[in-house]
């Protein structure tokens, strides 16, 4: 016996909107049995999940902070996965955007100028967008698989940072310790509102997700990463290129998250150190499928995972589970989101008796 | 936020109309603690978490504590600090370097709350303090053993971050070795995690396949401890007794004993006595203990449990003169002792280390 995906004809547009609808309430459905079987209660469980950091301001603010470097990696994503390009090392383009964004104000520290965030702003985008040129360029010149070259490169970068965090760019002040020097006032990203913490992280992840939601919908840019993205062949007969979109888009969505990079840096941690990510980049790759790859659903699917994130803290606090739930919520979440889409587009069918030649494959 | 200082500031005014004697004293103090690990790490995150219970234990109904684990350091630390500084604690320690900047930064807004840094040297704000142990100490002990145990003449030491803790140990330990044995071979390999069991365990297989016999680790897993067993090799626990995970293999393991200062700590809380500070004690205050020497003749644990006596008496600190750098020049003359802000920023090595620091 063996079991067979087929495609489905008719694929439900109802569905296919109420598809990461379904995808939480299942998680949801989960977790009650996983808090169940843990001896916990699982609607105070859920409730310091999912509504605790809803309740107090602070908290909402933490929750946009969180949000803003996966909403801005995310749609960067969203259009490369669109056009058929799996860029899978914004981990990377986020900590060499963020590398690029602290040259300025850790090499010429004590520089005083109005120009300082801007150029830091600039040179983390151009940062994160150069180091996708890699796989890019390998891609389109010699065919390497884009999946394994950008993911490795993930790993150069995350060293690059230690050295250079404990080597050259080192804080003099800093007894040895691994880390920059913190950002000069003029070199950290302000505040959108006086009275909360949320930087422009933030504000560039929404304009960004607007911006971009336009271009999919409204431009010929748009047609042309989805006609790419589904067909290569009919794209390139609409004289379209597909070696030319290979390079938009991985630049496009490393210029996303070098800028994610650069906000991170200066709004929320001040310093470069070892480590400058949770797994951003990554983490990014589930919100951009939650969000169906469009850049407005990715605001939502951004504010959900930031949630868990913040949930997780608050479960661990309030009712003594352990930070793994996190984990595995995300987890859950994914697998159900990929799930519903596949149950959404094809056909379960089991298949009894031994598989005919050539049908194996 | 106002609604919490308002209630703050009635408490601290209530606390002062009942016990005018005292400043601060309080009935109950609730403590909370960040941990880098997994509490099941056994090693780091689990000692501090042992300290938690430890204070529990001693101060009853009087405390109540809370922890959040696998805290990364950098924003999220910050946010982990403010939720606790929020929900009431009176005492938050934070036990990894990477949370220093985070624990600062939020003392700022909470000055009603103390906080304690574990490893760090910023002390910014008058409720922030900072704590640390001396576990060079222990690593002179282990030197001396492993140059008496190995029948190679040289032992593996898996490295986390090249800090000035991590240096420390690594001199203090080929200190302790060259004491015994002048040619004594030390190989380090650098593994950048605290937390990482494969990679800890990758680390132990390439240091026993290049021919060292005995492992040593600041690192935070019982991985290498596992493969050491695994090889038939030896190894000494690190942060904690991790002889359950060698019976045959652990020479012994240097323990990180946070329980009496967490419980002094809190209990000044309580007293309204807490003072910042920067403690940073070793052996002869309890907070560096050896576990029990075992798999080892008994020549090699005499020396080593006077070595111990001598360390926690004073007689003996392991970095006293003559000692040279690794490139030759002369870091200490002969009977200098090292002075404790200087090792606090220790970045060489001493002489003989097969390795070159990275930096």
């Amino acid at each position: 016996m063996r079991i067979e995906l087929k495609k489905r004809e008719n694929i439900s547009s109802l569905f296919s909107i109420l598809s990461p609808f379904i995808a939480l309430g299942l998680t949801l459905i989960a977790g009650v049995i996983l808090f169940v079987s843990l001896g916990k209660d699982p609607v105070s469980a859920l409730y310091s999940f999912f509504i605790e950091p809803l309740t107090e301001v602070w908290s909402l603010h933490e929750l946009a902070i969180k949000a803003a470097p996966l909403i801005l990696i995310a749609v960067g994503l969203s259009v490369c996965f669109r056009s058929n390009n799996w860029n899978i090392g914004a981990e990377g383009q986020f900590i060499i955007g963020a590398m690029a964004g602290s040259i300025l104000p850790v090499v010429f520290h004590g520089w005083e100028s109005p120009l300082m965030l801007p150029l830091m702003i600039i040179s983390g985008m151009i940062g994160g967008a150069l180091y996708a040129a890699i796989p890019a360029f390998l891609k389109a010149r010699l065919n390497t698989n884009e999946i394994l070259s950008s993911l490795m490169l993930v790993y150069i970068a995350q060293l690059l940072l230690d050295w250079t965090v404990r080597g050259p760019w080192r804080n003099p002040e800093g007894f040895n310790f691994p880390e920059t020097r913190n950002f000069a006032d003029n070199a950290v990203l302000p505040r959108i509102i006086e009275t909360g913490k949320t930087h422009w992280g933030f504000g560039f992840a929404l304009i960004a997700a607007i911006v971009l939601w336009f271009v999919m919908r409204r431009m010929l840019k748009g047609f042309e990463i989805s006609v790419l993205g589904q067909s290569a062949r009919a794209g390139r007969f609409a004289g379209f290129s597909d070696k030319k979109m290979v390079y938009f888009a991985f630049l496009l969505s490393g210029a996303m998250a070098g800028l994610a990079g650069i906000s991170e840096v200066s709004g929320a941690i001040g310093q470069l150190r070892p480590v400058i990510s949770p797994g951003y980049g990554f983490t990014a790759i589930i919100v951009a499928f939650l969000g169906r790859l469009n850049p407005l659903g990715i605001v939502a699917a951004g504010l959900i995972l930031a949630l868990t994130y913040l949930g997780g803290e608050a479960a661990q606090i309030s009712i003594g589970i352990t930070d793994k739930v996190t984990r595995l919520f995300q987890g859950l979440l994914l697998f159900f989101v990929l799930g519903c889409d596949t149950l959404i587009h094809y056909r379960i069918r089991l298949v009894f008796g031994a598989a005919r030649k050539g049908s194996a494959a | 936020m106002k609604k919490t200082l308002l209630s703050l500031a009635a408490a601290t005014a209530l606390a002062g109309i009942a016990a005018p004697a005292q400043a601060a004293g309080m009935d109950k103090v609730k403590a909370c603690f960040v941990y880098v690990g997994p509490v099941g790490d056994f090693g780091w995150s689990y000692q501090h978490d042992q300290g938690r219970k430890y204070a529990e234990e001693k101060l009853g109904d009087k405390l109540e504590t809370a922890y959040l684990e696998s805290v990364p350091e950098g924003a999220d630390s910050e946010r982990a600090i403010e939720r606790f500084a929020r929900s009431g604690c009176n005492i938050i320690f934070t036990t990894s370097f990477g949370y220093m900047d985070p624990t600062n930064k939020v003392a700022k807004d909470f000055p009603d709350v103390k906080f304690e840094h574990a490893t760090g040297y910023k002390t910014e704000h008058p409720n922030v303090a900072t704590y640390d142990s001396k576990f060079f100490q222990g690593r002179y002990v282990i030197g001396q053993i492993a140059a008496k145990m190995s029948e190679t003449g040289s032992a593996g030491y898996i490295a986390s971050f090249p800090i000035p803790e991590v240096v420390q140990g690594i001199n203090s330990f080929m200190l302790g070795a060259q004491s015994i044995d002048p040619d004594f071979k030390l190989k380090v390999v650098w593994v950048n995690t605290w937390f990482d069991p494969g990679k800890e365990a990758d680390a132990a297989k390439v240091l026993l396949d290049g021919g060292v016999d005995i492992l040593t680790q600041h690192t935070d897993s019982t991985a290498p401890m596992q493969v050491a067993a695994e090889r038939g090799a030896h190894a000494f626990g690190q942060a904690s007794d991790m002889i359950a995970f060698g019976p045959e293999t652990q020479l012994t393991a240097i323990i990180d004993d946070w329980g009496p200062y967490y419980y002094e700590r809190i209990k000044a809380v309580l007293e309204g006595t807490w003072e910042q500070s920067r403690t940073w004690d070793g052996m002869a205050e309890g907070h560096v203990v050896m576990a029990p020497y075992t798999n080892m003749p008994d020549d090699v644990k005499a020396m080593a449990e006077e070595t111990e006596a001598k360390i926690t008496s004073g007689e003996l600190h392991p970095f006293t003169g003559p000692i040279m750098k690794q490139d030759g020049t002369e870091w200490l003359a002969d009977g200098e002792v090292a002075e404790d802000g200087e090792l606090a920023g220790l970045n060489f090595y001493v002489k003989g280390i097969d390795d070159q620091l990275p930096q």
